[in-house]
């Protein structure tokens, strides 16, 4: 019974998202008042239908109804209750269902805290987020119904694919695709600006909290993402390149480029056109992240098999959507000029910058994920596009941005100057020079460049700190006074920015990893990166719906003991799949990983592996979203702070 | 260029994409799977030693087999083998028949590691110096190859079978040539 309500449920949203994206947008260009102001009523019932929906389905899985297909083919009585909740979002027809809940839910949002939006636009927004919502809850109910029922019901399920029983992927899905839902504010924004054929300040303001938000989320979750397969896949790698990561890295690219262009458009009523561009292309990118991948298009490890007519389903629907907004753009967008002038050299002039090497990298990233394929397509080649050539493209464009990331942030707006600006910089630059030359002269050139680079990013981002509160040029009070009267946005600007360098040092430090493949018998040592690593002992242990081998190895180093490590095996019996269970001892500057292999002759074989730097990796990250929330909380860039409203609608002139 | 044209070139871009897209849809375009010259020929002529528990088979054994049947590549010293190995169990309960070919592997190696993990093989041949895969055109272990009931291959599959590649790709194969 619980699955049917959910389905009536789901069709329900379905037709109050059509109705939501119909009548708003009429509403809003007849100008009547009453439809308008019916838009948050609107997206609040669908949410609330969807959000139905999506409960029968967690409830489903929580009871392991296994007369529902979903259930039964991802699910088992014997698995953990965590992983039977994360288990409804574990397959292609649950993750759609969780999508389309993130998308109403974006729209709720909105409805609650877009109140001093103006009417119009406000109906606008809902009525594009409602037909975008339509299309997909349609897909949802005609192509993966995630109800369907199986009869007569097995007595066992298939189980939750082992390599997601994992804490880290359990939350990794949900906060990818918040991240990669959340742009569709910024496209709705975007749309409803073309249908009304203005962009102004005030929509600059109003674009940017939706996108910081939808950012804060994306960069946390490609960070679990990367954390998950560093310790679960048991490679010891963080970043494959994988057309999955790719897509999740692209969007990610162009909202960080629309994050900086907004501010341009809120200051100087210029870059216009690009806003609106970058807005529709990172939400068309979150949505080819999502459904091209779960297509199967790209070869992935990630990827779900679909049947056809999903894809060409998705397919369409990507068309109207993507083609539908783009086709709007040509029409309407002629007509957005820009007002405000400013000189290249100026703080204006380095976001663009930004923009142009955020936008480049995006573009060779997109191109070698999309190569095979259509290599295929074009010329009949087997090709693939391998981590070479991205670390071979991306690095040459990523070296300036990173190098000028620390600069721009102390130039003026408007007009600014170099020099005085770089002078203001000269202790950020002594720090990378000392820092990335002890990296150079004791191991490596490339890894010191990347330390330099770190330490540059990390004290550019506290520059424009430490240039408005006149640190050491004024009594130490006055600065603190100063720094107590800053918004919070400059902190989050500058935390985002440092969470960056953070990451980078990271990945440098990376590339002085060691690693080794031993065979051990009980007893044996090895010796790696300056520990001693001692294979103790090997047991069986069971788990609720796996079998394990845990093994205990004893690391050391100069003759005092550092950890007592126990990778292991699991074998999960039901879906006929083993994964390994990495032991990593982290310090947080590095890490000891170690990979139980295979069982031989009284021994086993141990992959060992030594991470300078690698917890900075995620931490950036980490740091970054964290710097993104607090520019949030900045009351000026909250939606419905009372400042904004002069901004928004035409000031009225008063007399005298 | 004129800026009408040019605010027109993000949907030109798009609309080719999706044109490509849609053509590579209705191919069924697998990006992973590795072109096999083998597809729709016999397989190439070749006669091993027994790999123990054995028997042996030779070329002319997979002439004509009463149903479809898997000759599947493997080796104890590779770790998705040992995660293959499940699966394969599995089909040989279901009633599939599976053949075995231990590569570039020491019999004795090759025996204890069918001793640890099962033997789905109903034959099984050795080939030690890896020439008879060469010949196969095997481009890493494990790797299956199905075979019709004229002796005919008509699908390879290069790494593990999973779930996913058993259901959407092997048990639809199953079907036709059944």
């Amino acid at each position: 019974m619980i699955p049917e309500l959910g389905h009536f449920a789901l069709a329900l949203a379905t037709a109050i998202a059509a109705a939501q994206g119909v009548l708003l947008l009429w509403g809003a260009s007849v100008r009547d008042r009453r439809m308008m102001a019916a838009a948050p009523a609107f997206a609040l019932s669908q949410l609330l239908a969807a959000g139905f929906s999506f409960a029968a389905l967690v409830w489903s899985h929580v009871v392991s109804d296994f007369s529902v297909l979903d259930v039964a083919q991802n699910s088992s009585s014997l698995t953990p209750l965590l992983y039977r909740i994360t288990g409804t979002w574990g397959d292609h027809n649950g993750s759609i269902l969780l999508w389309c809940l993130m998308l109403s839910g974006c729209g709720g949002a909105v409805a609650l805290f877009g109140r001093e939006l103006p009417a119009a636009l406000r109906a606008r927004v809902l009525g594009v987020l409602g037909l975008v919502s339509a299309g997909f809850l349609l897909f949802t109910l005609a192509a993966s119904n995630p109800f369907l029922r199986l009869w007569p019901p097995p007595g066992q399920g298939q189980d939750v694919n082992p390599l997601l029983q994992d804490p880290g992927l359990a939350i990794h899905p949900p906060m990818l695709y918040a991240g990669y839902v959340g742009f569709s504010v910024a496209f709705a924004f975007a749309v409803a600006a073309l249908i009304e054929g203005r962009v102004d300040a005030a929509w600059g303001r109003w674009v940017r909290p939706w996108t910081l938000g939808a950012w804060c989320l994306l960069t946390g979750g490609i960070a679990l993402g990367s954390w998950w397969s560093y310790y679960e896949l048991g490679w010891g790698g963080y970043w494959f390149w994988d057309p999955v990561e790719n897509a999740s890295l692209l969007p990610w690219l162009t909202g960080t480029a629309l994050l900086h262009c907004a501010i341009v458009v809120e200051k100087r009523e210029a870059l216009k056109t690009w806003a609106v561009l970058l807005a529709i292309a990172t939400f068309s990118l979150s949505l080819c992240g999502t459904f091209l991948v779960r297509s199967g298009l790209l070869d992935s490890v990630h990827s779900f098999a679909a049947d056809p007519t999903q894809g060409i389903f998705i397919l369409v629907l990507l068309a109207l959507t993507v083609g539908g907004s783009l086709l709007l753009f040509a029409l309407r967008a002629p007509a957005l000029a820009p007002s405000g002038l400013f000189a290249p050299l100026s703080r204006e002039g380095a976001l663009v910058l930004n923009n142009i090497l955020l936008c480049s990298i995006a573009t060779v990233v997109f191109l070698g994920t999309l190569y095979p394929p259509f290599a295929d397509l074009l010329a009949g080649q087997k090709i693939s596009v391998g981590p070479p050539f991205f670390e071979r493209t991306v690095l040459p464009l990523a070296v300036p941005l990173l190098a000028a990331m620390a600069v721009g942030p102390v130039l003026s707006w408007k007009r600014a100057e170099l020099a005085p600006a770089l002078l203001r910089l000269w202790w950020g630059a002594l720090l990378a020079a000392i820092g990335g030359g002890a990296v150079a002269l004791g191991w490596k050139l490339v890894p010191g460049l990347g330390i330099a680079l770190a330490l540059w990013i990390i004290a550019g981002a506290f520059a424009e700190i430490v240039d408005r509160i006149r640190l050491f040029r004024r009594p130490l009070g006055e600065s603190l006074a100063r720094l107590a009267g800053l918004r919070r946005s400059v902190f989050g600007t500058a935390i985002a920015h440092a969470g960056l360098g953070v990451t980078i040092a990271g990945i440098s430090g990376m590339a002085l990893a060691a690693h080794t493949l031993v065979f051990l018998r009980p007893g044996q040592s090895a010796h790696l990166a300056g520990y001693d690593w001692k294979y103790v002992s090997i047991a069986g242990a069971t788990g609720a719906n796996f079998t394990a081998r845990v093994s205990t190895l004893v690391v050391s180093r100069n003759g005092h003991q550092v950890v007592v490590m126990h990778p292991g095996k699991r074998s999960f019996p039901i879906s006929q799949m083993t994964t390994s269970e990495v032991a990593i001892w982290t310090n947080g500057f590095l890490d000891l990983y170690a990979v139980l292999g295979n069982e031989r002759d009284g021994g086993a074989v141990f992959r060992l592996n030594y991470h300078p730097l690698a917890p900075e990796i995620w931490l950036g990250a980490l740091v970054m979203a964290l710097g993104g929330g607090l520019s949030l909380s900045d009351r000026r860039l909250r939606v419905g702070a009372p400042a904004r409203r002069a901004a928004a609608a035409p000031a009225p002139v008063r007399a005298g | 260029m004129n800026r009408r044209t040019l605010l027109l070139a993000p949907l030109g871009v798009v609309v080719a994409g999706a044109a490509g897209v849609a053509v590579l849809l209705e191919r069924d375009y697998v990006p992973s799977a590795l072109p096999s010259m083998l597809i729709g020929k016999r397989p190439p002529r070749f006669r091993l030693p027994a790999q123990p528990p054995g028997p042996a088979f030779s070329s002319a054994d997979l002439a004509a087999p009463p149903r479809p049947m898997l000759v599947n590549f493997f080796a104890s010293w590779c770790i998705p083998c040992v995660q293959e190995a499940a699966m394969l169990r599995h089909l040989r309960q279901g009633g599939m028949k599976i053949w075995g070919i231990a590569y570039k592997d020491k019999p004795a190696d090759a025996a204890a590691f069918l001793a640890e993990n099962g033997n789905p093989y109903a034959r099984l041949d050795s080939d030690l110096a890896g020439t008879v895969a060469i010949n196969w055109g095997v481009y890493g272990v494990p790797e299956t190859y199905l075979i019709d009931r004229s002796g005919i291959v008509r699908w390879r599959w290069a790494g593990a079978l999973t779930r996913e590649v058993v259901a959407s790709r092997l048990n639809p194969l199953l079907r036709r040539y059944a």
